[in-house]
């Protein structure tokens, strides 16, 4: 189920703070967050965050089609290893 | 068979039934374009009159929605987009697996195609 409308996109508040100190000082300047739940929103664009995935801060760099995903959605958490061959023991 | 809106053939079942072969439209919405169109569901399309097509064709046109090669197209700029903004769930799109976080443990065949084995053979 959708979020109610009327509440208006999340956006930590942390990080919107952070996201204004930045514009302020007019810099691109990787931001920081922990914040995965965090919705991108139209000023989020144009910056590049630096998002947890429960281990590193994977580098992610905001377009305007992103707007509307939360930030979560673009740094997995999840590891692939592959299937490997046989190897000798 | 009738043609609606160029390629749409629907044969000689009951209205209700043949408008929803038109891509974009289903139950809901066909009742809903035949109630403002002013056909009965049941008539057979066949016996439609060209006026009664004209209606119906007006009536999906101006009943605003996307059917046919707009609706897929829109779908699968939908997909492109997911997977351009390398979004999770564009990666699953584009690995095959299930989009909305069901369990691929076990099952998941629809997405995931036919059985193949996969790791160490001996």
């Amino acid at each position: 189920m959708g979020r109610s409308l009327k509440k208006g996109p999340f956006v930590d508040q942390k990080l919107l703070e952070k996201i204004d100190a930045q514009n302020d000082a007019k810099s691109k300047r990787p931001i920081k967050t922990w914040s995965r739940r965090s919705m991108v929103t139209p000023d989020f664009v144009g910056h590049t965050f630096m998002v947890h995935n429960g281990k590193d801060f994977l580098s992610v760099y905001v377009t305007e089609n992103m707007v509307g995903h939360k930030l979560g959605e673009f740094s997995s958490t999840r590891k692939f290893l592959a299937h490997g061959s046989l190897t000798k023991k | 068979m009738a043609r609606i809106l160029g390629v749409e053939i629907p044969n000689e079942k009951r209205v209700e039934a043949s408008i929803r072969y038109i891509y974009g439209i289903g139950p809901t919405l066909g009742d809903k374009v035949l109630a403002s169109a002013g056909i009965d569901p049941n008539t057979r399309t066949g016996k439609l009159t060209d006026e009664q097509l004209a209606a119906l064709t007006n009536a999906i046109t101006g009943a605003n929605i996307t059917i046919e090669g707009d609706l897929r197209r829109e779908l699968g700029l939908n997909l492109k987009r997911l997977q351009q903004i390398q979004s999770y769930r564009g990666i699953r799109h584009r690995r095959g697996l299930p989009v909305r976080g069901q369990r691929t443990s076990t099952n998941a065949r629809t997405r995931k195609g036919g059985r193949r084995t996969v790791g160490v053979t001996k």
